[in-house]
């Protein structure tokens, strides 16, 4: 035969057993022709925009996932940034259209939109300030678009006053979506060098220098890679577990490629990029964490997390470059706290604490994901720690993320529920120690040097 | 290429039974989905465990259409069947 049943049956028990799936096909839709002053007609553009290339998302990705027998966990849209799409600087303007986009997503059955987007590294402009200001409320009344801001970058440096004023916004947000465990905050994503082309929420957005329509599919497959490594046994050295991974990575790459290009195919627009990120989900098994469990740390958080992590990071890259022509997005592990059985059994543990996550973003991607603190926390305190996590992807030139829910009203040895993807989060412990007087200097840390590194 | 976008690979997994492979051969001959090759073992004493290339080319049944049928035909036993393009396999597994 053409296939061995070794082969067959690997790919099989991938799918079946280790939850091998598409987790997500993103179609990104550029809004620049949606640009009107009257906020009404640019709503009615952007709804209609949405509708007309969206229709057959669902569709199509069904059929796609019938034919290869792959799930596709999610359909998604990302957008070009709403704050340069919407040229009014009126919050109640950005309200209207969010709500619109709203609608239009539940109406073509996504369940995520990407794309409440302002790009404020090196400063606001009076758009932007109008965006922001109408954050909180767009959050707590919309179920699927969400939200990012780009408050840093290797260029710009980190733009301390958006790091404050955010950190506010997100005690706001949590204050108006507290009935949900603050909901609100999962679904903004506060960012240092962003990707454009990026296929995962809640930090996808469309980037100008993309085509007027593109598939962006973000593929995963811990399950998979740990698999691997278990049948690899404990006596395997490093180098061979660096092999193993890389070698499951291809395989992994290239169903999503494939599907990628036929969805594409079938919707008429082009592939624009494979996404090769690990991106774990509560289910039992479909773990980053438990990689790293399985490479021999007995939870993650434990010292050697971070090399193990560099590791896995490195050789998913490599193996799935070798796959894919069309490698992009943010293609790292995820390490998102609420999203990975593991990493909650860690956190609960005190295996794992904030700082020892912040360590490891330095070798992955994304950043402190998904991370629940008590609600009590200070604007200032929540300040600094995102400005902490900036810092490391500016230095690194990198991309690093903070999507962090102070939980109002809950303490450490709390939790904090979601359901679905977004599943639960133990509050984690936030240092006691002020930085009130940093974070009020304000201003714009600088662009740090990219020479002379040591 | 035409040709090889039409070709399906069916894995029939589970508890080992007497005639397992003449259901599934008897559903794909009515639908006219032609058996070009086919690898059956036993694994560990009691797990069936089938694959089978075969061409949908002159089938009028969607890929899913085929899967109903072929689970309909095995309903009976304690067994999984999975109809995938081969293709898939294709990219997972060659350069």
């Amino acid at each position: 035969m053409e296939f061995t049943n070794e082969e067959i049956l690997e790919t099989i028990g991938m799918i079946a057993e280790d939850k091998l799936d598409i987790r997500t096909v993103t179609l990104g839709i550029s809004l620049f022709d949606c640009s009107d002053p009257n906020p009404t007609a640019c709503a009615g553009k952007i709804r209609e925009k949405i509708l007309r290339m969206g229709a057959n998302l669902s569709e199509k990705a069904q059929f796609v996932s019938d034919e290869y027998g792959l799930p596709i966990i999610n359909k998604r849209i990302s957008l070009t940034p709403i704050s340069q799409v919407v040229p009014v600087a009126d919050p109640a303007a950005f309200i209207e259209v969010a709500h619109a986009v709203d609608t239009a997503a539940a109406e073509i059955g996504v369940n995520f939109v990407g794309g409440y987007t302002a790009l404020i590294q090196k400063g606001e402009t009076a758009i932007d300030k109008a965006m922001i200001e109408a954050m909180p409320e767009v959050l707590a009344t919309t179920l699927h678009f969400c939200a990012s801001v780009i408050l840093a970058s290797t260029k710009a440096g980190i733009n301390m006053d958006g790091c404050y004023k955010m950190s506010r916004v997100i005690k706001d947000i949590a204050q108006r979506t507290a009935a949900q465990d603050g909901i609100g905050c999962a679904k903004l994503v506060l960012f240092a060098n962003p990707v454009e082309d990026n296929p995962f929420m809640a930090g996808a957005y469309y980037g100008a220098g993309e085509s007027e329509s593109a598939i962006l599919v973000g593929v995963s497959g811990p399950g998979a890679v740990r698999r691997a490594l278990e049948r690899l046994g404990p006596d395997a050295d490093l180098g061979e577990v660096a092999e193993a991974i890389k070698k499951t990575a291809f395989k992994i790459t290239r169903a999503g490629e494939l599907v990628g290009k036929k969805i594409a195919e079938q919707l008429g627009v082009s592939f624009g990029n494979l996404d090769l990120s690990l991106a774990p989900t509560p289910a039992e098994g479909d773990s980053v964490g438990q990689i790293l469990e399985t490479m021999g740390l007995a939870m993650p958080g434990a010292p050697g997390s971070t090399a193990a992590l560099m590791m896995l990071n490195d050789a998913v890259k490599k193996g799935g470059l070798f796959a894919s022509s069309s490698v992009g997005g943010l293609s790292g592990a995820f390490i998102p706290v609420s999203e990975d059985a593991s990493m909650i059994a860690a956190a609960k543990a005190g295996a794992i604490t904030i700082e020892k996550l912040e360590a490891m973003t330095s070798v992955c991607s994304v950043g402190l994901d998904m991370i629940a603190i008590p609600g009590a926390t200070s604007a200032e305190t929540i300040a600094a720690i995102i400005a902490d996590e900036m810092a490391i992807g500016c230095a690194n030139n990198k991309t690093t993320a903070v999507r962090i829910i102070p939980a109002v009203g809950k303490e450490v040895g709390d939790s904090v529920h979601f359901g679905g993807l977004l599943g639960e989060a133990p509050i984690m412990a936030v240092s006691q120690v002020s930085s009130d007087i940093f974070v009020k200097r304000g201003g714009r840390i600088p662009a740090p040097l990219q020479s002379l590194k040591n | 290429m035409e040709k090889q976008r039409k070709r399906i690979v069916v894995t029939v997994i589970g508890e080992d039974a007497v005639g397992i492979v003449a259901r599934v051969a008897t559903v794909l001959a009515a639908n006219h989905v032609n058996i070009i090759d086919i690898n059956q073992k036993i694994l560990d004493d009691e797990i069936f465990a089938m694959t089978l290339l075969a061409d949908r080319a002159q089938s009028s049944l969607s890929l899913p259409d085929i899967t109903a049928k072929l689970k309909e035909s095995i309903a009976d036993l304690n067994l999984t069947v999975t109809v995938q393009d081969s293709e898939l396999f294709q990219y997972m597994h060659r350069v």
